[in-house]
Formats: C-alpha cells, sequence, structure tokens
C-alpha cells in the first residue's frame, strides 16, 4: 500500500497531520503512551494539560523535531518519522512555522531583520526579505517598530515580532507552544487575536499548546493530553 | 447545591439511616450549612414517595423510632445521569461540582471523566464569550471578560481537583 492511500483510507477528509499511537520515553520516564491526534486543514487545535502530561513531547514529534520510539506521524501524505533528517529538516523549514513562550528573537537583529530571517536563511535576498516582511508590522500592530532592536520592545510586542516570524514563510502548519505564557492577559488576548486572523487569512493550520483556557478558547477544538495520551474536550475527535 | 441528589448519592454507596447521611454530608459538604434534620427526613420521604428509594421497618430500640433507608435502581440510574450531566457553564459552580465528584470517588465512578466532561462545557462557553468579544462593543467585552475570568478560575480549580483526585479518593473512602 502506498503512503498515499495509506492515509486516505485511514485519515478523516481534510486532514492536513496527525500522529497514530504515537509512544516516546525519555530513558524510563514515560512521555506519550500511546497517542493519537489529527488536525484538519485550517483548524486552530488547542492542545492543554497540565505540566509534565506529554503535551510539548507530542507537539515535537508532530513538528518532526522528535522521532517517535513507536507509532506514525503524517503530514499531507508523507511519513514524517520515518524520513531522512535532512528532507525532514527541509520540509520543516519550507512548511512549518514555530512560535514559542520566549520569542527567542535574535537581539543582535532589528524587529524586521528578525521576521525575515527565515527567508533570508531559505535563500531570499535581502531586499525582498524585508519587502515581505514589512507587511506584517501593521498586520500585527506593530507599525513604526522596524527598526527597534529585540531590548526595545515590550513583551508582548517581541511576541508578536515572534509570531510575524513564524508566518512570514506562509507555513502550512503552525506550531506554537504557549505563545502567550509569559504574557499578561491583555497582551496574550492581543497577541491570538492577531494570531487568529493571520492563519485564517493564510489557511494555515495550528497545533496550539497551552495550559491558559482564555488562550485556548481562541481555537476552534481542543483536547487534552493526560498521562502520554490524547482525549477530547470539545468537538468530535482527537 | 443539590441536597435530594446528594443525599441519593450517598445512599447509594450502602443502605442508611437518616442520621447517617445527615453526618455524612455535613462532613463533606455541609461547611458552616450543616442540614436540620427536619431537612434530611423530609427529603429522604419525598425520595420513598418518588420510587428512588425505599423505607425499610421501624427499628425499635432505645431513643427515637429509626427506619434505614435503600436506594432503588431508578435512584442509581438518577445519580448517574446527574454525575455525568455536566453544570451549566456559569461561574461559581463549585459546590455542585465538589459533591460530584465527592461522590463519583465514594461510588467507584469515574470522576476524571466528569470532570473532564465538565472542562469541555465551560471551554465551549468560553468560545462563545470569546466570539462575542470579537463582534461586540465595549460593554459586550468587558461583560464577556467577566464571564471569562470566572470560567477561568473553575478551570484552574477542576484541574487542581484533577490533580488531587488520587488524594481526595483517600480522605472520602475512609
Amino acid at each position: 500500500m502506498s503512503a498515499d492511500s495509506g492515509l486516505a483510507v485511514a485519515a478523516p477528509p481534510g486532514t492536513i497531520i496527525e500522529a497514530r499511537d504515537l509512544v516516546k520515553s525519555f530513558g524510563q520516564t514515560p512521555a506519550l503512551r500511546g497517542a493519537t491526534i489529527a488536525a484538519n486543514r485550517g483548524e486552530i487545535l488547542a492542545v492543554m494539560g497540565p505540566s509534565g502530561s506529554g503535551k510539548s513531547t507530542l507537539l515535537h514529534c508532530l513538528a518532526g523535531i522528535l522521532t517517535p520510539d513507536q507509532g506514525e506521524v503524517w503530514f499531507s501524505g508523507q511519513r514524517l518519522d520515518t524520513m531522512r533528517e535532512d528532507p525532514r529538516s527541509d520540509l520543516r523549514r519550507d512548511r512549518f512555522g514555530f512560535v514559542f513562550q520566549f520569542g527567542q528573537l535574535v537581539p543582535e537583529l532589528t524587529a524586521e531583520e528578525n521576521v525575515a530571517l527565515p527567508l533570508l536563511l531559505s535563500g531570499t535576498r535581502r531586499g525582498p526579505a524585508l519587502a515581505e516582511a514589512r507587511p506584517w508590522f501593521g498586520r500585527l500592530g506593530l507599525d513604526g517598530l522596524e527598526r527597534r532592536r529585540t531590548g526595545e520592545l515590550s513583551g508582548g510586542q517581541a511576541q508578536r515580532v515572534a509570531l510575524a516570524r513564524s508566518l512570514v514563510t506562509r507555513p502550512e502548519v503552525l506550531f506554537a507552544d504557549e505563545p502567550t505564557g509569559s504574557l499578561d492577559s491583555m497582551s496574550g488576548e492581543l497577541v491570538m487575536r492577531l494570531l487568529r486572523a493571520a492563519v485564517r487569512e493564510q489557511g494555515t493550520t495550528v497545533i496550539l499548546v497551552t495550559h491558559q483556557a482564555r488562550t485556548a478558547a481562541y481555537a476552534d477544538r481542543e483536547v487534552m493530553v493526560r498521562d502520554g495520551q490524547v482525549s477530547s474536550l470539545t468537538g468530535a475527535r482527537p | 447545591m443539590t441536597v435530594p441528589l446528594t443525599l441519593l448519592g450517598l445512599l447509594e454507596r450502602e443502605p442508611s439511616h437518616g442520621y447517617e447521611l445527615k453526618r455524612d454530608y455535613d462532613m463533606f459538604f455541609g461547611r458552616g450549612k450543616p442540614l436540620s434534620y427536619g431537612q434530611v427526613y423530609g427529603t429522604l420521604s419525598r425520595l420513598a414517595r418518588d420510587g428512588k428509594a425505599i423505607a425499610g421497618p421501624a427499628e425499635h430500640g432505645e431513643g427515637p423510632e429509626r427506619r434505614r433507608y435503600v436506594i432503588t435502581e431508578q435512584g442509581v440510574a438518577e445519580v448517574e445521569k446527574w454525575l455525568a450531566e455536566p453544570i451549566p457553564p456559569e461561574p461559581h459552580l463549585q459546590s455542585e461540582l465538589f459533591a460530584k465528584v465527592v461522590l463519583a470517588l465514594m461510588l467507584d465512578r469515574p470522576a476524571t471523566r466528569y470532570l473532564d466532561a465538565q472542562r469541555g462545557a465551560h471551554l465551549q462557553r468560553m468560545h462563545e464569550l470569546t466570539a462575542l468579544k470579537e463582534d461586540g462593543n465595549v460593554i459586550d467585552i468587558l461583560l464577556a471578560d467577566y464571564g471569562l475570568h470566572h470560567l477561568e478560575a473553575d478551570l484552574l480549580w477542576i484541574d487542581h481537583t484533577a490533580a488531587r483526585l488520587d488524594t481526595l479518593a483517600e480522605a472520602v473512602r475512609q
């Protein structure tokens, strides 16, 4: 059976990324024990759960950063967990975006250079890369901050720059790990409103790991990770 | 807080006298608002009238006449339905939800699943309030915020309760 037909048979229509029965341990400590999850194209899926439940491990397996001990990860008809590291890393760079709790901006660069960075790293020349980056400042309420160094930005502004950087390559899937975790509730809300508007416009799927219900409320659906397994909270399927 | 269903839940553990039910109710759920004997016996006779419990024969001994009450199948079904059904996600549901969790643990029922059902109902309401904020004016936004903050506090409490279920089970099964 080919990879494509295998997915077509098993996955519900519209699925862009899914993990089946993932098992992953770190030494003697199991993190995932048969975790199954699937996200539809264009959907914002919140992954909730207490600290240590395995939700970040699940995100890293879905994103092809970690390889599960057992189980399968599929992205758009391709099996990700058995893919060699080089094509997997290309796929992560070209088709996935990432945003984390602390923006992890490069302090030596200006805000617009940070946003343009993924384009520069994939070979786009400086002029076109910056031209591509600039509209994001208006879109995310950051007008006038293009030339600031990251140290001159507030936490909320820095996180919006990080969001712009994660979306500038127009990824098919955005992996967001506690993107509002370090922000006060008003700034967190602004980030989520802008994130939702931007991904809706681009048709991006979002896997949003959060322990905050107010952040998860911006998603289309929530699942809960507990003891390394996934259960549905709202909506039909994990 | 629904007293009849809570007493019925306590009754599912084992056939009990009214004073035993009052004692356990006051210990776990009363918290400064103990039930009166009148409330307990009034509730028990209504439960018996509605076919949810059966009053045993009068037991004569020292002191006042006593009856042991036994839950019926209809009563068990009622408890099961109540426990499994999420409470409408309004703020400040703590006392009823707490009663459900404690009873579920006493009765070896899936407390985690009930908490998840409640989480789902809360999150669903938070979705609605969040959507309201998208299109609303400042008044809508502030009112929705009030609801969101309280629901979030409830959810935190649900998380903490879920994390302590084993300890709680030990405490209530003694």
